[in-house]
């Protein structure tokens, strides 16, 4: 058991963090205070784009449609380098991790290229057109309808929760096709120019005052049928090779506080006790050990998944914990940390920035507990997909989509 | 990045699997017995090398490490194996090895080719982690008494008293158990499977084990490594627990479907998954710990120790509440495992004390001791 890399991964370790050494500073973010939301987009695209000239884009994908042809290892010991610098990624997260992996293993190659090639090179930004105001977790029940007209389809209804939606360039987009068949069988996937008339995007202001995510309608939008990806009525499997590359996304946000900072805060708050601080109270040991478990947990599984990459072997049943795990974990220790003030935890500017970290992964985490699937959704992936238990009884499965009860 | 079992200890699971294949219906044999071990399973445990395997080859061993006592530990653990390896192999061996001196060469070839079994004796009833010894050694002849300890039946135990030559402090003593100076009882315990009981020493003949004054060093080192073999085993019990469930959800029926198909089922057994696989991200690292001697082996052994607990205790507790009332039943044998979780949970210390060993040693960590490269990067 060690935790060194082989001499070939070292090597390209060794690479990489010549090549961000010299190069990621210039593209970090400016330190302290708010950046104006076109200066982080600028700041995303000329990152990619450094990125993709040096060829650290599409790292594992084919040559053939514009990747490097390497080795999942390489690709994961470049994001762990990347990590340590503030560059900003997450605009490209949509297209690299599921919409242009869709792409390429729907298209052939050399018409993927035409999409692979702008997006590595940050001048095409995807997103992810899925979700509905009324199919979330139940995705197979969109009903957004995209009738056949010639060589065209046309598209009305709407989608949700759709992050970099007024950003992107191209969408990926989940429609019912035919509603006379069952939920599962009447989809099919398209992609789609998101400059198209018919297409109106409006931002989402969540919870944490953000407009993190939009609302998109489609009206009278027309579609050629050029621009479908897989078979007529495969949609839902080809949803479901998009979804599976969102799973294995699960790294862990290095701004985010643990049980060290919450160790950090308990040490700075008084006790009941003469010179005592929390930081000696039982109660809070435990919690701050129940928090370290789950965290530092999450890190070897990760080590374990690197393990099985490194050998060739896809990662195991681990990938399918990690955002279950995390968000959750993030919640409970911001509600926590904000416990240990008391009262004094109410104001906003109470605690300083460490409290503040603390509060703003509170509200956010509530979020993170949806996307990407709830925690129910994902104990069902663990309990009917690794365990091997029995699916939910189910009366909507085999009934056609438009008998069902709304 | 291997941080993994490598495959010749893969191989070794699988020895260790099919000789504990049975040794759940052995189990429960012990429990209508009053018989210390099975000693069909500890001859065929012995003539596979387990007491041996991390023991030197110059002292009759197999001359492995660590980690393929872990991966025995976990095979042990799944089925309850009811034989003195914990006792002897891991706890009372190590602390021989930790000692070393003239112990360890009169004891570990015996322990290693199985012809003594060991045992730590610590514990003075509750609260022993937090005070000194009473037991004493006065001119080499041990006088006291210690419970609850493992496998009372065993022929030599690792002893913690002080002798004037210890200060403040306290040492360790090997004291031969085959002797009328010494008297062994067994008690009832909370474990159906693994016998406690009680040492009564009235100036028995020990040889002392490390320095004189180290005792607390050497408790502090011994309880790090019994805590990641503990893990090993609490692992293997939660995975046994967790299988059953699984196969248990899917053969039931109520309300006309599976009762796996429920998600108030289903989530649970995802919930146990999910902190087992945890667990044995620690477990793994503590593993790595131990068998490198790394500074780490604190905050690991921490980590190890409660996940598993808390994974064990879980799995344990939630495999009765999903199998109804013959999961409540003397004759099923959740209770064994049951059993066993709460009892590893409390022996070589609870909750609230690994959880502050966990926070010293994190703590430790972020104030300038640079332990981190090798978590970093992710």
């Amino acid at each position: 058991m060690d935790f060194e890399d082989a001499p070939q991964e070292a090597a390209y370790r060794q690479k990489a963090r010549n090549w961000l050494a010299e190069h990621a500073p210039s593209h970090a973010a400016p330190a302290g205070g708010a950046e104006p939301e076109e200066a982080m987009m600028r700041r995303a695209r000329l990152w990619q784009k450094a990125k993709s000239k040096a060829g650290y884009t599409g790292i594992t994908w084919p040559a053939d449609v514009g990747g490097q042809g390497g080795a999942p290892i390489e690709k994961l010991i470049f994001e762990q380098e990347e990590a340590q610098y503030r560059v900003f990624t997450i605009p490209f997260q949509v297209g690299m991790g599921m919409c242009l992996p869709t792409i390429i293993a729907t298209t052939p190659p050399e018409l993927a290229r035409n999409f692979v090639e702008p997006a590595l090179r940050g001048d095409e930004i995807w997103c992810q057109l899925f979700s509905e105001p009324g199919a979330g977790s139940d995705l197979a029940g969109v009903r957004t309808r995209a009738v056949r007209d010639g060589s065209d389809w046309v598209v009305n209804g709407q989608k949700v929760w759709t992050s970099y939606a007024n950003h992107a360039d191209y969408g990926l987009l989940l429609l019912r096709t035919d509603p006379g068949m069952p939920k599962h069988k009447g989809l099919t996937m398209f992609f789609v120019d998101m400059r198209s008339a018919g297409i109106e995007v409006r931002p989402i202001r969540s919870m944490t005052g953000h407009a993190d995510f939009n609302e998109v309608f489609l009206t009278d939008l027309r579609i050629p049928d050029s621009q479908r990806l897989g078979e007529i009525g495969a949609g839902w499997r080809v949803a479901l090779t998009t979804l599976m590359h969102e799973r294995l996304a699960i790294g862990r946000d290095p701004d985010a506080p643990g049980a060290e900072e919450l160790i950090a805060l308990a040490r700075s708050l008084p006790s009941g006790t003469e010179g005592g601080t929390m930081l000696q109270d039982s109660a809070v040991h435990a919690a701050i050990a129940r928090f370290y478990i789950n965290d530092a947990g999450l890190d070897f599984l990760r080590m374990r998944a690197q393990t099985a990459i490194s050998a060739g072997r896809a990662p195991g049943p681990e990938a399918s914990i990690g955002k279950l795990v995390m968000a959750k974990t993030r919640q409970d220790i911001g509600a926590y940390a904000m416990d240990l003030m008391e009262g004094g935890g109410v104001l906003d500017g109470a605690g300083g920035a460490l409290l503040a970290a603390f509060r703003y992964h509170y509200m956010f985490s509530a979020g993170l507990r949806i996307a990407g699937g709830t925690d129910e959704v994902l104990r069902n992936i663990i309990a009917e997909r690794v365990l091997g238990l029995p699916g939910d009884a189910r009366s909507d499965r085999e009934k056609p989509f438009n008998t069902l009860d709304a | 990045m291997n941080f993994d079992f490598s495959d010749e200890q893969q191989a070794l699971r699988d020895q260790a699997r099919k000789l504990f294949a049975d040794g759940r219906l052995r189990a429960r044999r012990m429990v209508e017995t009053e018989r210390p071990f099975d000693r069909d399973l500890w001859r065929d445990a012995i003539g596979l090398g387990c007491t041996g395997a991390a023991i030197a080859e110059d002292l009759g061993g197999v001359g492995l490490g660590p980690l393929e006592l872990c991966v025995i530990a976990e095979e042990a653990g799944r089925t309850l194996a009811p034989i003195p390896f914990a006792s002897s192999v891991l706890h009372a061996s190590e602390a021989i090895k930790l000692g070393g001196g003239e112990a360890a060469a009169t004891w570990l070839p015996q322990l290693a080719e199985g012809a003594v079994i060991g045992t730590v004796a610590f514990a003075e009833g509750a609260g022993s982690w937090d005070r000194m010894p009473e037991a004493s050694v006065i001119d080499g002849c041990l006088t006291g008494a210690k419970q609850p300890v493992a496998d009372p039946c065993a022929d030599i135990a690792v002893v913690s008293a002080r002798a004037p030559e210890d200060g403040a402090g306290f040492g360790w003593f090997v004291v031969d158990l085959r002797q009328q100076a010494v008297q062994c009882e067994t008690l009832p315990a909370l474990d159906a499977v693994r016998r406690h009981g009680r040492l009564h020493f009235a100036s028995a003949p020990a040889i002392r084990l490390g320095a004189p004054g180290t005792g607390a060093a050497m408790a502090e080192r011994l309880m790090d490594a019994a805590a990641i073999y503990t893990a090993f085993e609490q692992i293997g019990g939660a995975e046994a627990q967790l299988a059953r469930c699984v196969a248990y959800a899917g053969t039931r029926r109520a309300f006309g479907a599976q009762i796996g198909s429920f998600q108030g089922v289903k989530h649970r057994l995802a919930d146990m998954y999910v902190k087992i696989e945890l667990a044995r991200g620690h477990a793994l690292y503590g593993a790595w710990a131990l068998s490198t001697e790394a500074r780490e082996l604190k905050l690991a052994a921490a980590g190890a120790r409660l996940s598993a607990t808390e994974a064990f205790s879980f799995a344990a507790e939630e495999a009765i509440e999903l199998h109804g009332g013959i999961g409540f039943t003397w004759e099923d044998d959740c209770h064994l495992y049951y059993r066993r979780a709460r009892s590893l949970a409390m022996i070589f210390g609870n909750a609230a004390r690994w959880s502050q060993r966990l926070v010293n040693a994190l703590a430790a960590k972020a104030h300038g001791n640079p332990d981190k490269e090798c978590v970093d990067g992710f």
